[in-house]
């Protein structure tokens, strides 16, 4: 089959939804080539894939695909799968992939499939789950061609964890240029970006006012979870627009999901729907969302969340 | 500068999700259809650019059925000065990006704006895809855009923050908030798209390997279980032991 699987890094250090992504094509086929590009890795962490089921791992370490120029890392991409013979090129779910893999099955020829969120039915020809309607649905469907590019939810796939060191080969890629100036960047301040957090305590109107986050931030530092917030909240400024979770923001797919005081409108729902687990922390009863909930308590969160954090310091 | 805005005409955000036919269709009883969310955006901009004098014509494309010719009304109510509708229901990302580049490629556009996803299929790529098709950049997903003369200063979403950029046009921006303030059109707007033009083109042919089997709803949740306030110790022992998750 020959798989290839771009692999991205976070101030370096491999992503989780690369390494499934990575696992992911263990679970297809036994030969599974990784790559990496740009300067943002740590080169001696890349063999690591191996346990995650890559046999190999490529590195091109040009400065320039750090500029997030999806023609120019769709290209580089498209030469390795000549190079290799690969005809399904497997990225895990991130901000930058899907441009990149949209561009890469342009080049390809390959039918595109993301959003996908568990391993092919191979029973019948090759039949893949994704999620439509943000997470309120899936589409099963069928992929008739032999090249497919394939974008991955994160969960999709259990991580494999047992495999050996794979060897890491330095390769050079890249051509052409960038299309575009940087003129600058704002990152934020904060270490567990929401996407990738496997915690997100997130929290709404019902805390009244921004001063009153400082509770919330506690219990996610506590947790080691990452903060996040109701569109209501980023629409009057009380947290910034990256931290809205939601149908118009950002999706989010942690294993735990707390959220206080928020009521539980369907387009909140959308944005969270595929967390393992959800606890519901509110006042009113019969706010909607203790139905989509796995824990709930029905409170006062001036009360609870320090009570809660109190109990998770005491627990340890 | 002529401005193309793609729109799609998708189940407003609040509607039920179901399916029919045995789970191959999507059920459209009772559902109202708008604009994208993200769409409405792009429109915005794009009537913000005009009424600036940046952009002297703003067309809109949609990619759909007859069905969809109300969404596309409601544009031009909002402002668009005419309209395309490619005759078909689009099938995948890949399709429909075929179509609008297609059309666009013959049309010499500056500047190409759309939502950064469509809320049915979420794939987020069919600017991506018009952009390869059409060997032009395109970028997603955009926060704010600005145009001078042959060149624009955009500002996108990155991981963990945002970051400014300055290309040349033509390009595609995939929009989102708070590039723009949504629009109602208001009541002279619904008069005047009655009588603006509305042009219909049959869609090219575009294999893409792909096929619907079966649609599915996720399964519901098993029922919440309660823990007093008094008590939050044992929402911490179930997370610890029931769940795992911390």
């Amino acid at each position: 089959m020959g798989i290839l699987v771009y692999v991205e890094s976070t101030k370096g250090s491999l992503k989780k939804a690369s390494r499934e992504a990575v696992s992911y094509g263990a679970a297809l086929d036994s030969e599974v080539t990784a790559i990496a590009l740009g300067s943002g890795h740590n080169q001696d962490e890349l063999g690591s894939l191996g346990a995650n089921g890559a046999t190999k791992v490529l590195i091109d370490n040009d400065a320039t695909y750090d500029n997030g120029d999806s023609n120019q890392l769709a290209s580089s991409l498209n030469k390795a799968a000549e190079q290799l013979g690969a005809n399904t090129i497997i990225f895990g779910t991130s901000p930058a992939t899907s441009a990149v893999a949209a561009r890469l099955s342009v080049k390809m020829g390959s039918t595109l499939v993301t959003n996908i969120s568990d391993l092919p039915d191979t029973s019948s020809g090759f039949a893949l789950k994704r999620g439509i309607f943000t997470g309120k649905a899936f589409e099963t469907v069928e992929v008739s061609s032999e090249k497919k590019v394939l974008v991955v939810k994160k969960n999709a796939v259990d991580l494999k964890e047992d495999g050996s060191e794979a060897s890491v080969e330095n390769v050079s890629l890249v051509e052409g240029g960038v299309s575009f100036e940087h003129l600058g960047q704002e990152l934020t301040a904060g270490d567990i970006l929401l996407p990738e957090a496997e915690i997100v305590v997130s929290a709404g109107r019902g805390l009244k006012g921004p001063e009153n986050w400082g509770m919330v931030e506690e219990l996610a530092q506590v947790l080691g979870a990452a903060t996040a917030c109701s569109k209501p909240v980023s629409d009057m400024d009380w947290r910034p627009h990256h931290e809205h979770v939601g149908q118009t923001g950002i999706k989010v797919s942690p294993q735990l999901y707390i959220a206080i005081g928020i009521s539980g409108a369907i387009q909140h729902l959308a944005g969270v729907n595929s967390s393992k687990y959800i606890v519901v922390i509110n006042k009113d009863p019969e706010a909607p969302f203790f139905k989509e909930a796995d824990y709930g308590i029905v409170g006062d969160a001036f009360e609870v969340v320090p009570q809660l954090i109190n109990a998770l310091k005491a627990a340890g | 500068m002529k401005i193309l805005v793609c729109i799609t005409h998708v189940p407003d955000t609040t509607s039920r999700i179901a399916f029919t036919d045995n789970n191959t269709a999507f059920d459209k009883t009772g559902v109202q259809y708008i604009i994208g969310p993200y769409d409405d955006y792009a429109l915005a901009r794009a009537m913000e650019l005009k009424e600036a004098g940046t952009a002297n014509e703003v067309v809109v494309l949609n990619v759909g059925t007859a069905e969809t010719e109300p969404t596309i009304r409601k544009a031009l109510a909002i402002g668009a000065d005419r309209a395309v509708r490619i005759d078909s229901d689009p099938g995948s990302s890949l399709f429909t990006a075929n179509q609008i580049a297609s059309y666009a490629k013959d049309n010499s556009f500056d500047l190409i704006l759309m939502g950064r996803e469509s809320i049915d299929y979420n794939g987020g790529v069919v600017h991506s895809l018009v952009g390869e098709l059409m060997g032009i950049p395109a970028i997603s997903p955009v926060m704010l855009l600005d145009v001078t003369g042959t060149e624009a200063e955009i500002t996108r979403e990155i991981e963990g923050g945002k970051e400014r950029l300055k290309l040349a046009l033509p390009f595609i921006a995939g929009c989102q908030e708070p590039i723009a303030e949504w629009r109602i059109p208001n009541m002279r707007g619904i008069m005047t798209a009655k009588s603006k033009p509305l042009e219909v083109i049959p869609a090219t042919d575009v294999s893409d390997g792909l096929s619907t089997r079966e649609y599915s709803l996720p399964a519901p949740k098993t029922g919440v279980k309660m823990v007093d306030a008094e008590n939050v110790d044992q929402l911490v022992q179930l997370l610890k032991n029931e769940a795992k998750v911390i």
